[in-house]
C-alpha cells in the first residue's frame, strides 16, 4: 500500500517527518484513523497519544492539542506541544501528574478549574504514551 | 603631561576592556545564530497556519457571524505591544524600539496603553509616563512558546472584552547581522491572507468550520508574537555583537595611541635626564 507523508510540527520545531502507512489521532470528537489517500480534512485535536504505523512498526507521541489537516496525500498535525515517546521522562511526567492532581483540588473558580483540568489531561496523555514500550515490532496494522 | 607609569596602568585599564568586550562580541555572537535558527525551526508551522487561517477565513460565513478576532472596530484605544532586551550594551537598537515606539504613540494619540516585553521598554515607558498596562522581563536569550503564551492570552482578551481596539507590535526585525529594522504591526484585529481562489481546498471541517476557526485563532496570535519575540533576540543579539565588536576595535585603536604617547613621554623623560647629567659634568670639568 502507498505510504502518505505525516508531518508533525510545533511552533518551536519540527517534531516528525516520514512516509507512514497509518495515522490515528485524538480527534476532537474522537479517535480519528488517518490511512493513505484520505479526503481533504480539517480537525481540532484533543490532548492524547498519535500512534503512527511505519513499515509494520508502532510508534508514539504525545500531543497536548492542536489542529490536523489532511491535503493531497499529506498529513500535517499543527500541535501545541508534540513529543516522541524517546522524549518523554516518565518520572517526571509522574511528578506533572502529581501537580496536576493538585492543582485540580486547590482550584477554585470555573477558569481556575478548567486550565488545571486541562493540565491534568495533558499530563495524563504525556504519561500514557510515556510508558509505552520504546519500539514495537510487527504493530497491529489496524 | 602624564607619566610613563600614569600612562601604562591606563593602557593596562584599555587592554582589560577590551578583552571583556571581545568576549561579549563572542558570546552575542553565539546567542545569535541560536536565536536565527530557533526563527527558522518555528517557520513551517507559521507557514502552515497561515494557510489555514486563510481557508477558514474564506470560507462563507455573514458579517454578524465573524469571529470576534477578526473583527474590525472603531479604534478608541489600542495597545502597543513593546519588545526590547533585558539588556543595554546593544548599540542603538533600545533607544530605536523605544523611539519608534514613543512616536507611534504620539501620532495615535488617545487612549492608548502600553505591553512592556523587555525592561528597556518598561523603563522607558514607566519613565515618559505611559499607562503601562502589564510588564513581561526575563524571556531569557531562548525564549520559548510558553513565554509568549502569557502575553498572547492577555491580548486576546483584552481584545475580546474590548478594552481595546487594537493591537500593535513594536520590536526590531532581523534583517542581517548588521541591519534590524524597527517596526511597529498590526496584530488584532487578525487580517487573514488573501486565498487565491485556486487555493481554495474544500476540507471537510470537524467540528464546523468556525469552531475550528475560533480554536485556531488564539493559537495564531500566540504564534506571531512568538516569532516576534524570537526576532527581537536576533536582533539584540546581533546588535550587541556589532556595538561589542567596535568597541573592542576602539579600544585596541586607543591602546596604540596610547602606547605611542608613553614612548614618546619616556624619551623625553631619557633625554632630558641625559641632558641634567651631561650639563653636570661640563660644570664640573669647567671648574
Amino acid at each position: 500500500m502507498a505510504d502518505m507523508r505525516l508531518e508533525i510540527v510545533t511552533a518551536e520545531r519540527v517534531v516528525y517527518s516520514e512516509d507512514v502507512s497509518v495515522v490515528v489521532a485524538p480527534g476532537i470528537d474522537g479517535e480519528l484513523g488517518v490511512l493513505p489517500r484520505h479526503a481533504p480534512l480539517l480537525t481540532m485535536l484533543k490532548p492524547g497519544e498519535i500512534r503512527v504505523v511505519k513499515d509494520g512498526e508502532e510508534s508514539f507521541m504525545a500531543v497536548s492539542g492542536g489542529f490536523l489537516e489532511i491535503l493531497a496525500n499529506k498529513v500535517t498535525i499543527l500541535a501545541d506541544t508534540a513529543e516522541r515517546v524517546e522524549e518523554i521522562d516518565v518520572q517526571r511526567a509522574e511528578e506533572a501528574l502529581r501537580r496536576a492532581r493538585e492543582l485540580v483540588e486547590a482550584s477554585s473558580g470555573d477558569l481556575d478549574l478548567e486550565r488545571a483540568l486541562a493540565l491534568l489531561r495533558r499530563s495524563e496523555a504525556r504519561l500514557k504514551v510515556g510508558r509505552r514500550p520504546r519500539r514495537r515490532r510487527n504493530g497491529a496494522p489496524l | 603631561m602624564a607619566s610613563v607609569r600614569q600612562l601604562r596602568r591606563r593602557i593596562r585599564s584599555v587592554e582589560n576592556t577590551a578583552k571583556i568586550t571581545n568576549a561579549m562580541s563572542m558570546i552575542a555572537a553565539s546567542k545569535m545564530r541560536r536565536a536565527q535558527e530557533a526563527a527558522v525551526r518555528g517557520r513551517p508551522y507559521a507557514d502552515l497556519m497561515r494557510g489555514l487561517l486563510a481557508n477558514l477565513a474564506a470560507q462563507p460565513h455573514d458579517e454578524e457571524e465573524l469571529h470576534p478576532l477578526l473583527r474590525r472596530r472603531e479604534v478608541n484605544s489600542l495597545a502597543l505591544v513593546v519588545i526590547t532586551p533585558d539588556r543595554g550594551l546593544t548599540g542603538g537598537l533600545n533607544s530605536n524600539v523605544n523611539r519608534a515606539a514613543a512616536r507611534f504613540l504620539l501620532d495615535h494619540g488617545g487612549d492608548e496603553s502600553v505591553i512592556a516585553v523587555g525592561r528597556k521598554g518598561r523603563d522607558f515607558m514607566v519613565r515618559s509616563g505611559r499607562n503601562v498596562r502589564a510588564v513581561f522581563t526575563d524571556l531569557g536569550d531562548r525564549p520559548s512558546l510558553m513565554d509568549v503564551t502569557p502575553i498572547a492570552h492577555l491580548v486576546v482578551e483584552d481584545y475580546g472584552e474590548e478594552r481595546v481596539d487594537a493591537v500593535y507590535v513594536a520590536y526590531a526585525e532581523f534583517v542581517s547581522t548588521t541591519v534590524q529594522r524597527v517596526v511597529v504591526e498590526p496584530l488584532l484585529p487578525v487580517v487573514p491572507a488573501e486565498l487565491r481562489t485556486q487555493d481554495a481546498v474544500g476540507y471537510i471541517y470537524e467540528p464546523e468550520s468556525h469552531t475550528v476557526l475560533s480554536g485556531l485563532l488564539p493559537r495564531f496570535v500566540e504564534m506571531q508574537l512568538y516569532h516576534q519575540v524570537l526576532e527581537a533576540a536576533a536582533s539584540e543579539q546581533s546588535a550587541r555583537m556589532v556595538a561589542m565588536r567596535n568597541a573592542t576595535d576602539n579600544a585596541n585603536e586607543m591602546v596604540e595611541d596610547l602606547t605611542l604617547l608613553m614612548n614618546k613621554v619616556r624619551q623625553n623623560a631619557i633625554t632630558s635626564e641625559l641632558l641634567d647629567i651631561v650639563g653636570g659634568a661640563a660644570a664640573v670639568q669647567a671648574k
